[in-house]
């Protein structure tokens, strides 16, 4: 136990307060530990200010969602209907409602944001991994989230993408039919479905993703944060003032707070102008087939999941029996190369060769079906190893050889281009260009152990790049 | 950086060019456009509302809209009772119909859906509003004595609804020729080349064109009541965000001011 502590005598009311909770909670502490005495690089520029907008979404997120549970019916024939209710006869109902669905696709808006920042300045390098992998983990509790939240207002968009994604787990071999029940707790989507999907939604999902935003603060305020040049300002070698603190870095409260105050003040700009001049946004936030009741009997015509989902949904469908083919071409190669050139002992070599048959033979066996949700979840998985797969000796883009920036900018055009053809019906043409963009996906990260050290990087400064403003 | 973000732009933009270049146009007739200065009409939106009442609310009905809430467009709860609602029901009442879906089954084919937010859930992106739509839909039936109802529709074809509008706006019957197919040499395709009125409705073209238009505009109004709301407290909370952010930018300027 911490030394306990006596106010001066006379001192203001508010003094002996907090020194009584001192002497109980860590109140000053925390708030010293993480906002006064934080000390965070003084070069963020304009990426990062995902991280606090991020929160503030999560916030609306969650005061909107309260206030919707206390007048939505999870109930398959009354779902519809209170939601019309909220939007028409609940005293701001509709402006509670538009908040917490367009608060759903600004959420993804900041968070892929957030991680392309992180992805540009190498912020998941050592000694940060932890924090990437709990933003991962955040990452796919959002998904989560946006899924089983997207069943409840039960339109047609809603059940039928609830349809299509659930029945993809039935491709899973052996447990997929029972695990597609277990799911839907039915056997098509319907009120029981819709029951536990809302539980979800609002108790256990966001739950654990509170936990997880917790763990990635606390995580990042233990490693300190990086920055657009990746050099380190705590670092045994880094310049400090007389009291220890970093030259190069500054208390987050008050610079960080009145810099993330003017970024959130610009961010409602947007977020409010969408919310009362454009709530469907053309149909990419609130689809319009969304608005006639669900009907287990009528199949639209074209079932497209939310835009945040597309870029997944894509790569899910561009995984057809000639992909699996191309896969097949693709690890036989690859293990035939390893096992000519790669420097490993022969038994590895010998395991390689045998690992790759399997796999090929895997890949025959079962359902291309299958390998499309293989492929999509991998696409999210794969983002967890990235703190390993990344061994350029330079943080920072700013450094690293020019031609990695174009790598960077292929891969985002090809994220865009998937998530542009995930909204579109499939064609010939665009599940061509959707395959070529799943390969270069995979491709840019399983081969960045590789690519990502070759090139001459620029000669990193000692100290951070600050241009007084 | 701002070089790298405009490349990521214009690799982007000439990426979905590509792309929706492949992409065929979806089938269909173009949608005429719905004259949006109607929704800022109450007299036009309170003669939608009598035409919705009179004509459509018979079978379809509007299950999430209350009868009272017809005072946002300015009509007093008097007025409502008088000249929009029957006997049994009460102003607090959705707009509900009794019609037996048995019947409905044997007359249409199925239950007609519920019109509360059918502008909402009408619209396409790559054609038009919702109200687009409807305005296009009302004023394209035709007679087809090979339906079951003697009638058809240019922009929903084999439509289970007949002509309820028909003697405001007249019989018309589509004339269709065969013209030779530009992508299968020795084939024809039905081309539609305009309407001919048969017998003449109660209203002139102009006249009906306008009385959808005023349906169109309260069944736009009815998907959403707050939307003029909605738009009248948007611009007054951008102009408060607009004072907000520039308090803040120099806030944060003079904060910033001691980093050196």
């Amino acid at each position: 136990m911490a030394e306990f502590k006596e106010a001066p005598a006379g001192a203001p009311l508010g003094e002996q307060l907090l020194t009584w909770v001192d002497n109980r909670f860590p109140a000053s502490k925390l708030y010293k530990e993480h906002m006064s005495e934080y000390y965070a690089p003084k070069n963020f520029n304009f990426w990062y200010i995902f991280g606090s907008l991020a929160l503030l979404v999560l916030v609306i997120q969650i005061v909107t969602g309260i206030f919707l549970v206390m007048h939505y019916k999870p109930d398959a024939a009354l779902a519809f209907a209170s939601v019309e209710y909220i939007m028409r006869d609940v005293p701001w109902g509709w402006l509670i409602r538009y908040m917490h669905s367009t608060g759903a696709s600004a959420f993804f808006v900041v968070v892929y944001l957030h991680m392309f920042r992180g992805l540009l300045y190498g912020s998941y390098r050592k000694p940060r991994e932890l924090v990437w992998i709990f933003g991962c983990g955040i990452f796919l509790c959002l998904m989560a989230e946006a899924f089983m939240g997207y069943l409840l207002p039960w339109g047609q968009m809603s059940y039928w993408g609830a349809q299509v994604i659930v029945n993809l787990f039935a491709a899973v071999p052996f447990v997929g039919p029972d695990l597609a029940l277990l799911i839907r707790g039915d056997y098509v989507v319907s009120d029981a479905t819709l029951n536990r999907f809302f539980s979800f939604h609002v108790i256990a999902v966001p739950l654990v993703l509170l936990g997880l935003v917790v763990a990635h603060i606390i995580a990042l305020h233990e490693v300190g944060s990086n920055n657009p040049d990746g050099v380190e300002i705590k670092g045994p070698n880094a310049p400090k003032d007389a009291q220890g603190h970093p030259l190069d870095g500054i208390p987050f409260h008050p610079y960080y707070t009145v810099h993330d105050i003017f970024a959130v003040s610009l961010f409602l700009m947007v977020f409010t102008a969408i919310i009362f001049f454009a709530p469907e946004l053309g149909g990419y936030f609130l689809e319009y087939n969304n608005f006639i009741p669900a009907d287990p009997l009528k199949t639209p015509l074209h079932i497209a999941p939310v835009w945040y989902f597309t870029p997944f949904y894509s790569m899910l469908r561009a995984t057809t029996d000639d992909l699996v083919t191309v896969l097949c071409l693709i690890t036989g190669l690859a293990a035939v190369l390893a096992f000519l050139k790669g420097r490993f002992p022969g038994a590895a070599k010998v395991g390689i060769l045998v690992a790759a048959v399997v796999l090929i033979a895997l890949l025959k066996t079962f359902d291309a079906k299958f390998w499309g949700v293989v492929v999509m979840g991998a696409a999210v998985i794969i983002l967890f190893f990235l703190p390993w797969l990344d061994r350029s000796p330079v943080k920072s883009i700013r450094y690293r050889p020019d031609w990695h920036k174009w790598m960077y900018v292929v891969f985002v055009l090809f994220f865009f281009v998937l998530g542009y053809l995930g909204i579109k019906p499939p064609s010939d043409i665009g599940t061509f260009i959707a395959q070529v963009g799943t390969l270069f996906y995979f491709g840019f990260f399983l081969l960045m152990p590789y690519w990502s050290q070759i090139g001459k990087p620029k000669p990193v400064p000692e100290r951070v790049t600050f241009h007084a403003h | 950086m701002k070089k790298l973000i405009a490349t990521l732009l214009t690799s982007f933009l000439l990426g979905v060019g590509l792309v929706s270049g492949a992409q065929a146009a979806g089938g269909g007739i173009e949608w005429d456009k719905f004259p949006k200065e109607k929704l800022a009409d109450t007299a036009s939106l309170q003669n939608g509302a009598k035409l919705f009442v009179n004509y459509c609310l018979n079978c379809h009905a509007a299950a999430f809209m209350r009868y009272n809430r017809l005072r946002d467009i300015g009509l007093t709860e008097a007025q409502i009772k008088a000249n929009l609602m029957f006997a049994t029901e009460k102003v607090g009442d959705t707009m509900k119909v009794s019609l037996d879906p048995n019947n409905a089954k044997e007359w249409f084919g199925g239950l007609p859906p519920d019109l509360t937010v059918i502008a909402r859930s009408r619209a396409d992106g790559a054609k038009g509003s919702g109200a687009d739509y409807l305005y296009t839909y009302l004023r394209s039936y035709y007679r087809d004595e090979t339906k079951a109802t003697g009638w058809n529709n240019m922009a929903f074809p084999s439509v289970g609804m007949p002509h309820v509008l028909w003697e405001l706006q007249g019989q018309r019957s589509a004339k269709f020729v065969e013209e030779a197919d530009a992508h299968a040499p020795g084939k024809t395709v039905h081309v539609f080349k305009g309407y001919e009125q048969l017998t003449p409705g109660t209203m002139s073209t102009l006249q009906y064109d306008n009385a959808v238009a005023d349906l169109v505009a309260y069944l736009q109004w009815m998907g959403e009541p707050a939307q003029e709301q909605r738009f009248r407290l948007g611009v007054w909370v951008l102009l408060f965000l607009s004072m907000l952010t520039v308090i803040a930018w120099r806030l944060n300027a003079a904060f910033w001011k001691d980093i050196k």
